[in-house]
């Protein structure tokens, strides 16, 4: 299995840029997600790692090997495609085999590879089946038993789960995922559902416009947004932004909302201008001690908790309470934030301002 | 707007039941969401209330009046549709005003402006009101077929997963517009969708469907807090409520074969030990997977947990639900 090192990647199709200027490290065995909006680069990233596309400029090492200008065969790399790709005339045996035959692996060898990818997928039973009549999970397994039996040094897969239901979804994401902790195999995942991202990743990179925005640990990078992109495209509801104009500075460790004030994590560093209090929808509280309040718009019902939309003289704003706290529409309680979790960003550029919170985190990347 | 009421109406397609026997009452006013997974009856119900299908025994009354007979026209029936169908030769503004325009109606001018103009702006669609509906992408055009209906005034708004197709953001943006729109208007709305998120945040009321059948009829909280049945109390929920032999936490009450806990509803900290089998940092909160006694089951704690895949966990379940042999729930 292997390391990948992405290096100033660029990628121009004519005069439109599809990725600007990438850098990451996916790490031997990693599970690692490329997230973001249709259009931001992540297809075309992929499609350069794997050989598909070759680079207008920048590297692609493979276990410390450049490989950006080598053909896909030369790259030992498993790409599995929307699934659901298989040979209709095969059985279920012929079609995870056909990799292992086409290079003329010896019949006992294949037969013993193919058992133990069967084995790995628990589809043994159904080797002789046509692949005609297989059930959606089924087909999808034989295509990964197909990527499976080459013995690749990763995986690359473009939003496999995109075509399926939500149920059948959140099954196949467990089982993706649990396949690829017995077998530890370095992955990369394409998808634009940041909560597959979430579940499934040990390191996310978000893109958007053909930039990465941030690249981490998935509860870091939820935690303390690098963007404002970030930090809107991650989480259901995203983060709230409360507009406000002032001026802050190293030290700063408070600002103030109309007549409010709200602690924030001490600031290593100045802004001033148009500004954004970013806080998650479960760090607002309803509280009647504060003097800061918002108008309820919406309440919606989502079982053990709800989510209350407000409006603030600092813009709309969503909370997430327990569903047992009574609010209604029109009500106008007040609002308290935890001081621990928020971030302010500079609303020019959409990057966060550095704290002692987040300073860790927006270092590495 | 009007009440709705269907009374033991069935319906088959050959030898496939598509509705059974059911009976059902969407008060005016309301906000109804049927949910089901597919083939559960759903949009069979939508195409009777309609007059698009005519059941094969029972009666549907829209306002107190049978309607049997009647065409979509005469029931004065607003559908939107899964699939868009737009004029395409028309603008979005002419796609608009086209249901105001019926020669029956006869609205003034200004009244149209008025309407297509508040409509516009709730579905933010209000900077392409002169574009070709050609010219849009997918959402736009839903968004303009939602429109279409929302401009009229009808007895009973129809709705067959009008959402589906649009991104996260907007999705979430509608929601809130459709419930408001309904809970101001006072319209009588009946929709159908397999996404809980939506049952949940916008209706009144919730009918779950089980092929043909109508097996529990409340609003989202009865059937989140109090469902009939284990297949009533796996339609709302995520992660799923887990379902475990009755007696695997100790002695269950007479009669049950499983237990039903929502993962919310499993206290760690005390109780006996589980192993924790994979952590899913989710952002707000974090789900675990542990293994008990042999069997999986999914929690939810902390964002910030310091549990690891490896660890051990006590658990005990906190409000439990009971259900006999054929999945129903026990008193």
């Amino acid at each position: 299995m292997a390391q990948i090192k992405i290096e100033n990647l660029r990628k121009d199709f004519g005069s439109f840029n599809a990725v600007k200027s990438s850098t990451f490290t996916i790490e031997d065995g990693e599970f690692f997600m490329l997230l973001g909006p249709s259009g931001c680069g992540k297809t075309t990233t992929l499609r350069m790692m794997a050989g598909l596309e070759l680079p207008t400029s920048g590297s692609i090492y493979i276990d410390g090997e450049e490989v950006s200008q080598k053909p896909a065969r030369q790259r030992d790399i498993a790409f599995v495609f929307q699934m659901f790709a298989l040979y209709p005339h095969m059985n279920v045996e012929k079609n995870i085999s056909y990799p292992l035959r086409s290079q003329g692996m010896p019949k006992a060898q294949v037969k013993r590879k193919v058992a133990e990818a069967a084995e790995i997928l628990a589809i043994s039973d159904i080797l002789r089946r046509p692949v005609g009549g297989l059930s959606g999970g089924d087909r999808q397994r034989v295509a990964l038993g197909r990527a499976i039996v080459r013995e690749p040094k990763a995986f690359f897969m473009d939003e496999p789960l995109g075509a399926l239901d939500a149920e059948f979804r959140e099954h196949m994401a467990q089982e993706l995922r649990a396949l690829h902790d017995r077998m530890g195999a370095t992955t990369v995942y394409v998808t634009h559902d940041q909560l597959e991202a979430m579940q499934m990743g040990d390191k996310i990179v978000v893109m958007n416009h053909g930039v990465v925005e941030q690249f981490g640990v998935p509860q870091e990078i939820y935690d303390w947004p690098a963007t404002k992109f970030v930090a809107n495209f991650l989480g259901s509801p995203p983060m709230n932004f409360l507009d406000f104009h002032a001026m802050v500075g190293k030290g700063t460790d408070s600002v103030t909302l109309g007549e409010a004030v709200f602690a924030v994590p001490s600031l290593r560093t100045g802004a001033n201008g148009e500004l954004s209090l970013g806080v998650r929808p479960e760090h607002v509280t309803l509280d009647d001690a504060s003097t800061y309040k918002g108008r309820v718009v919406a309440t919606e019902y989502l079982g053990t908790t709800q989510i209350v939309t407000l409006d603030t003289p600092n813009g709309r704003i969503k909370a997430r309470v327990a569903s047992s706290d009574k609010v209604k529409v029109d009500e106008q309680p007040g609002l308290s934030f935890d001081p621990r979790s928020l971030t302010i960003f500079e609303n020019q550029n959409g990057r966060a301002l550095v704290s002692k919170a987040n300073e860790g985190v927006l270092s590495n990347g | 707007m009007a009440e709705v009421v269907l009374t033991n109406v069935s319906k088959n397609y050959g030898a496939d039941v598509a509705l059974d026997d059911v009976s059902m009452v969407v008060p005016d006013g309301s906000f109804v969401v049927l949910l089901g997974p597919t083939g559960a009856g759903k949009t069979t119900t939508l195409r009777l209330v309609s007059g698009l299908e005519n059941p094969d025994q029972g009666d549907v009354k829209i306002g107190g009046a049978s309607v049997a007979g009647w065409t979509p026209a005469q029931r004065d029936v607003a559908m939107v549709f899964q699939q868009y169908s737009l004029y395409p030769h028309l603008t979005v503004r002419e796609n608009l005003e086209f249901p105001l325009k019926s020669p029956i109606l006869r609205t003034p001018k200004n009244e149209i402006d008025a309407k297509v103009g508040e409509v516009a702006e709730i579905l933010q669609i209000s900077h392409k009101l002169d574009n070709k509906a050609t010219e849009l992408s997918g959402g736009e055009m839903q968004r303009v077929s939602i429109g279409r209906a929302l401009v009229r005034n009808p007895s009973v708004y129809l709705m067959d997963e009008p959402l589906s197709s649009l991104d996260a953001k907007l999705r979430s943006d509608l929601r809130i517009e459709l419930k408001n729109i309904q809970a101001n208007s006072g319209a009588t709305l009946l929709y159908v969708t397999h996404d809980q998120i939506e049952a949940m945040t916008m209706a009144t009321h919730v009918g779950v469907l089980d092929h043909g059948k109508l097996v529990q009829f409340g609003s989202p909280r009865e059937i989140y807090e109090n469902p009939v049945s284990v297949y009533a109390a796996s339609r709302l929920g995520q992660p799923r409520i887990n379902v475990l032999p009755a007696d695997l936490f100790g002695k269950a009450p007479s009669g049950a074969v499983s237990i039903g806990l929502r993962p919310e509803h499993i206290t760690q900290g005390e109780g006996p030990e589980s192993l924790v089998t994979r952590v899913e940092h989710l952002g707000d909160q974090t789900r675990l997977h542990l293994k008990f006694k042999d069997h999986d089951l999914i929690t939810v704690t902390d964002a910030h947990t310091k549990l690891q895949s490896g660890n051990i966990v006590k658990i005990q379940p906190r409000t439990p639900l009971y259900f006999d042999a054929n999945g129903l729930r026990l008193g």
